[in-house]
């Protein structure tokens, strides 16, 4: 009988990552997603797969703590909310320029600067076009369901060895808050010593005589080495762009307009596209799972068909840039995204979309 | 009474002049030479017989160019 | 041997007293002719070869002149962002407690930008050993004011000399984690002089032996010379440091376990 439980996003992916056999969590409490690491310690992780939590003094501490723990193979992990994935910045690019495989949870929250607790998408630049310094990407996986925050820790794990690259799950702060129930599979044994130096020969797990020593170092001085080092991860990147796009279409078959919207506005899209349906607009949804590797060639394709595109987004408008993008030009693009926390209803955003593609402008922006 | 005999072999391409050999040879066997490495730079040499084997140079040196060899004689 | 040998017998390979240990790589060291950076890697790596110990080390190297100390030092190491090593350092460890773990900082990376991780790790009394090389300034970016630089000592962004009114004091950070319960044995040795050698290397061996011990953090503090930085031979520069560091950064251990 499969185990059901009705549990918050944020518990949801902690128990994902015990069951994908994490080795170890390290992070900093921050509203909204303190949660991940509450349920980490209360649930005697130690006892039930030997995974190890641990509460830094910041999240600078935590990312390089992650840093620490990826490089010796290991499955690890940490999670924050927008202004603690901030202070995570130089850390990533750490990584990404060591390659080393990890899992990153932002639940985000309305910025700039401390901003508000309340949900939001405004972390999207950050996270798909590289918040920290030089030319890397991570895979960005956006939950839209409490299942999907669960799913995802096993799933980013996956995909982080595969690739040796971080993965981040980008949620916010209503699907980390929200309660939804849940589907939990069978626990995934932790990694023994012996099966990752044979899958990660890379790692540090102690200079042996049989090998040379393994050093991870982003830092070559020598400008011909470093841009072979970048050539070949341009490489990585565009090897993943064609083979790990994932996305849901749903009612697009027959679409004249299309949502493009991920996570919790892919969820007020998915209502929009029914009371759209229901006042006989042929409108359609297409969600991002990840949202890098983008789905830029569905929405190409997509472009032939309607007529145009509103990307719902909780800020001032970023994927709206990749939608453009993607369609260059075939079909007009527009955005709607309210801010600092607020989230859109069904009908505001459906009308939006009228006013923009169906009727002429007469649009007064939603004051309730 | 048996004494000891002592020998420094320099490893005189890692060498790199710093001289702090020099001062803790109570023998005052290390001197540096007149001759460059490919680096540039004058190397440690031994300058007499007096070497007793006692490693205060070695253990001194920044870049562990000095190996140092001692044998009993009586 | 009854006659007064020749070289040649000396040196043979049964007389070898002392040579490099082979836990250093064969890689040119990048420090500057005389610094102490060189006799510190080596102390270590020495101590990490005699006790057997190398395919259960994983270091640490921070940012700063010792950033290629993986260069040199014949063992896994993970490069850390800079002052962060103290963090990267308690990854690994917590994710392999049989290891033995260790950083690798000079002064800027554990005393300025370093300072939350170093107290931290030091609080948490995390099972890991911190070599900590002091010599007062920055040397990899060409000799700029660190936190342990002495008033009135002049540096690139001292060119006056170091006021404390406008720039604060040097900051005794090894004291400041000798007070942490966490910390186990905190120790402060120079690798100047032969003596000093000795001394430095029991440290090493004594901070390494405790950590199998798992009573908490083993810090050891060395004291060393910057001669491109301070602007002086290598030979002045050590006389300058006995002279100027020792009296504020005193040599010995500070905290032994009871």
């Amino acid at each position: 009988m499969k185990d059901i439980r009705l549990m918050k996003g944020n518990e949801a992916i902690a128990e994902g990552a015990i069951r994908a056999g994490c080795d170890g969590y390290f992070g900093y409490p921050i509203t909204p997603q303190s949660e991940v690491m509450e349920y980490l310690f209360a649930n005697k992780i130690k006892e039930r797969t030997g995974m190890i939590v641990l509460q830094a003094e910041s999240e600078i501490a935590s990312i390089h703590m992650v840093y620490g723990g990826a490089a010796c193979g290991k499955r690890v992990m940490t999670s924050s909310s927008s202004p603690g994935i901030s202070l995570m910045q130089e850390g990533i690019s750490f990584m990404a320029g060591t390659e080393l495989p990890c899992l990153l949870l932002n639940v985000v929250r309305g910025g700039p600067g401390l901003g508000t607790i309340q949900p939001s998408q405004s972390d999207y630049f950050q996270t798909v076009k590289g918040g920290g310094h030089g030319d890397y990407k991570m895979i960005v996986l956006a939950p839209a369901s409490v299942q999907e925050m669960y799913d995802f820790a096993k799933l980013g794990f996956e995909l982080a060895f595969k690739h040796r690259i971080q993965v981040m799950v980008l949620s916010d702060g209503a699907i980390g808050q929200m309660m939804e129930k849940v589907e939990l599979d069978e626990q995934v044994p932790r990694w023994t010593d012996a099966e990752i130096k044979a899958m990660s020969p890379w790692a540090t797990t102690g200079k042996t005589p049989d090998r040379e020593r393994n050093i991870i170092t982003s830092l070559d001085l020598n400008p011909v080495k470093q841009e072979i080092i970048n050539i070949n991860l341009q490489k990585k990147f565009k090897h993943i762009q064609e083979t790990e796009v994932r996305f849901e279409r749903i009612q697009c078959d027959d679409a004249e307009y299309l949502f493009v919207a991920y996570g919790s506005s892919a969820r007020i899209c998915q209502k929009a596209v029914l009371l759209g349906r229901e006042r006989g607009i042929k409108v359609g949804l297409l969600r991002p799972i990840t949202l890098f590797p983008y789905p830029s060639d569905e929405l190409a394709k997509l472009a032939k068909q309607v007529k145009g595109m509103l990307s719902v987004e909780m800020s001032a408008g970023q994927m709206v840039e990749d939608v453009r993008l993607s369609v260059n030009g075939a079909v007009p693009v527009e955005h709607y995204g309210r801010l600092g926390g607020i989230m859109p209803a069904p009908d505001e955003v459906l009308n939006v979309l009228e006013q923009n593609f169906i009727k002429e402008k007469t649009y007064e922006p939603h004051t309730n | 009474m048996a004494t000891v005999k002592g020998e420094i072999v320099v490893n005189t391409e890692r060498c790199k002049g710093c001289e702090l050999c020099v001062p803790v040879c109570k023998e005052k066997t290390i001197a540096m030479s007149v001759v460059l490495n490919s680096k540039g730079y004058h190397f440690a040499t031994s300058s007499n017989q007096d070497c007793n084997g006692c490693t205060n140079c070695a253990l001194v040196c920044p870049d562990g160019a000095i190996s140092v060899y001692r044998v009993k004689v009586n | 041997m009854s006659h007064i040998p020749t070289r040649d017998e000396v040196i043979e390979p049964e007389n070898l007293v002392y040579s490099r240990t082979c836990l250093l790589t064969d890689n040119a060291l990048s420090y500057c002719p005389g610094c102490g950076h060189g006799t510190a890697h080596r102390l270590i790596m020495e101590v990490i070869e005699e006790m057997n110990l190398q395919a259960d080390t994983i270091g640490v190297a921070p940012v700063g002149c010792s950033v290629l100390a993986y260069d040199f030092m014949n063992i896994d190491m993970q490069q850390a962002a800079h002052g962060r090593a103290p963090a990267v350092a308690t990854g690994i460890k917590r994710l392999h407690p049989e290891k033995f773990v260790f950083t690798y900082q000079g002064d800027g990376d554990l005393a300025a930008i370093g300072t939350g991780e170093t107290i931290h790790v030091c609080n948490r009394g995390e099972n890991i050993t911190v070599f900590f090389v002091n010599n007062g300034i920055y040397g990899m970016t060409g000799g700029q004011m660190a936190p342990t630089t002495l008033p009135g000592m002049k540096t690139a962004t001292s060119p006056f000399g170091r006021d404390v009114e406008t720039m604060g004091h040097p900051l005794k950070i090894t004291e400041l984690v000798a007070q942490l319960p966490g910390t186990y044995f905190v120790s402060r040795q120079s690798v100047h002089t032969p003596a000093n050698v000795r001394k430095a290397k029991k440290a090493i061996e004594k901070a390494i032996q405790y950590q199998k011990l798992n009573k908490g953090l083993c810090f050891v503090e060395i004291v060393s010379n910057c001669n491109s930085g301070w602007k002086m031979t290598p030979l002045e520069s050590n006389k300058w440091m006995e002279e100027n560091m020792f009296p504020y950064y005193p040599l010995g251990d500070i905290k032994v376990p009871k």
